[in-house]
């Protein structure tokens, strides 16, 4: 049986800002169709570890290794780094999930619409095409931005708390999405919170608080130590820590 | 001359008269009436950008970064097109990029790091013309001549009008990525740093080309008013640059008539014109009008 191959590789990545790391040390592989929770607590450097992945983030020290072009990388910011106030169409948002395809240049075509009408449809917002975003609710919000994922149709989907303030409805329509992508094989990593979420849907976890506490299957990971052990080491910041020796031999 | 062409026109006329002689008689007239023409189709885009990207007092800033520029050329060749627009040029891309990129780069914020730019460029700039100018040239320089605008001087805003509205173009999908969701834009192409160097390269274009016609002080508010006014009045981009183009072009035209027939100086009437239109946007807009808000009338049943 072939070796699975790898969607997205860490050789030993220290992630953060300024000199101060936020991500520390991180070492493996995600298989490519992998199901993939990030968990943590607050600061543990989830995010910081998505950013660096699609790289608008470059690491401190390591390597990140992509199975393609970063391109091929469709992200979900958190939801409060989008200007809501925007004056911009429901159906606007959604289409730009063509421009990491067609280009920021490139024409819509007539299937283009089609696309985009049937990625509403998937996430339930059909008649919504002229509303402007300032209107929609947050859990409209989220739709919508699922619809734009979908359109991206890229093999490595990356989502930051996907379903922080989101209602039971929602999140299970968005959910079934999330394991539609996992049937397709693509390769899916969800920063959550929700920790039954994650032992219910999630089959892989990867626990981190500013280093890697544990990684492998979720119920494996998700122990009452590992989760302790996590939130011990956010709280125990140094202010004055000295230079990292680890790897500079 | 002016108030004698003014004062026989007044003579037994009808309105249409007074609306319309000023530009069918006066040549200085049309070419004014051209250049805030071409001003208002480069300047009121480029406004709605500005507005919509939180960047509507960077354009204040920049427009006072141009004028070291303009006045060292000036210094250099008197009152002369070529020398003032290049020394514009220069300076307002040099102090928007040095913004831009302290912003991209350090933790200070563009609208810190444009406050000092701008501080230090009118003080600068005043300087500059007084060590060899009369006030005339300094008002000149601060307020414009939009009533005697040469053949090259039309030319050069036609010019930046039409650059402007076909960079635009170009540019509109990253331009409106960049304000709604940065993130995103940087995930899926690296457009995102050249197309804002750009655009910050046309708004001092715009500037430049307004200083031209209204000073460094006013060219701006041929850019925001328009700008600020449209948004009251749709909440569709497309549909906010024409509004504030057509808002633009109507407060040339007025600004023009009442300088001519109540002899106000050019560039503030225009200014002024734009700026009621401003405040009856801000009071009687469909789109968040001050009356609307406090009038809402009876809500919908869903």
């Amino acid at each position: 049986m072939p070796k699975p191959s790898t969607a997205i590789g860490f050789d030993e990545v220290t992630l953060g800002y300024g000199r101060r790391p936020a991500v520390h040390h991180l070492d493996g592989d995600i298989p490519a169709g992998s199901l993939m929770a990030v968990v943590g607590p607050n600061g543990a450097g989830k995010s910081t570890l998505l950013k660096g992945i699609i790289g608008t983030l470059k690491p401190l020290e390591g390597h990140i290794r992509l199975n393609g072009p970063s391109s091929e990388i469709a992200y979900l910011p958190q939801a409060a780094e989008i200007d809501r106030s925007f004056p911009l169409s429901v159906y606007d948002l959604v289409a730009m999930g063509l421009w990491s395809r067609s280009g920021l240049f490139g024409g819509i075509a007539a299937k283009d619409r089609t696309k985009v009408e049937e990625a509403l449809a998937a996430v339930g917002l059909i008649g919504f095409e002229r509303r402007p975003i300032s209107t929609l609710s947050g859990g409209q919000m989220q739709r919508a931005l699922f619809a734009r994922l979908l359109l991206q149709d890229a093999p490595v989907i990356l989502l930051d708390e996907p379903f922080t303030a989101i209602d039971a409805k929602t999140t299970a329509d968005l959910l079934d999405l999330v394991r539609r992508w996992h049937d397709e094989s693509r390769t899916v990593v969800a920063v959550l919170h929700d920790l039954d979420m994650v032992r219910r849907v999630f089959p892989e976890t990867l626990l981190i608080a500013r280093e890697p506490v544990a990684w492998g299957e979720t119920l494996d990971v998700l122990s009452a130590e590992n989760l302790l052990k996590a939130r011990r080491m956010v709280e125990a910041h140094d202010p004055h820590a000295h230079v990292c020796q680890r790897g500079a031999a | 001359m002016r108030m004698s062409a003014s004062a026989a026109l007044h003579k037994g006329s009808s309105v249409l008269d007074l609306l319309y002689t000023p530009f069918s008689e006066f040549e200085f007239i049309q070419r004014a009436l051209v250049g805030v023409i071409a001003i208002a189709l480069g300047g009121g885009p480029i406004g709605v950008f500005l507005m919509l990207r939180r960047m509507s007092l960077t354009g204040d800033a920049m427009a006072h970064a141009i004028l070291p520029g303009a006045a060292i050329g000036y210094l250099l060749a008197g009152l002369s097109l070529p020398a003032m627009t290049i020394g514009g040029l220069a300076a307002g891309v040099v102090v928007a990029m040095a913004a831009g990129l302290v912003s991209r780069f350090t933790s200070l914020k563009e609208d810190a790091s444009l406050a000092a730019f701008y501080l230090l460029s009118l003080a600068l700039g005043v300087t500059i013309v007084s060590l060899r100018g009369s006030n005339v040239d300094l008002l000149h320089v601060l307020f414009g001549t939009v009533l005697a605008l040469d053949d090259n001087t039309l030319l050069l805003l036609a010019s930046i009008s039409t650059l402007t509205v076909l960079a635009l173009a170009v540019l509109y999908r990253p331009l409106v990525l960049e304000c709604v969701d940065p993130i995103f834009l940087r995930s899926v192409s690296r457009a995102g740093t050249p197309t804002h160097l750009i655009f910050l390269g046309l708004v001092v274009m715009n500037l430049v080309g307004g200083f031209h016609a209204l000073g460094t002080l006013l060219a701006v508010g041929m850019m925001m008013l328009p700008a600020t006014a449209a948004r009251f009045w749709t909440s569709d981009i497309t549909m906010m640059m024409i509004v504030s183009i057509l808002i633009g072009i109507v407060s040339g035209i007025a600004g023009l008539l009442l300088s001519f027939h109540a002899e106000l100086p050019a560039g503030p009437a225009i200014i002024l014109s734009a700026g009621v239109v401003y405040v009856a946007s801000l009071l009687i807009g469909r789109e968040g009008g001050v009356l609307w808000l406090a009038w809402p009338g009876r809500h919908l049943e869903a």
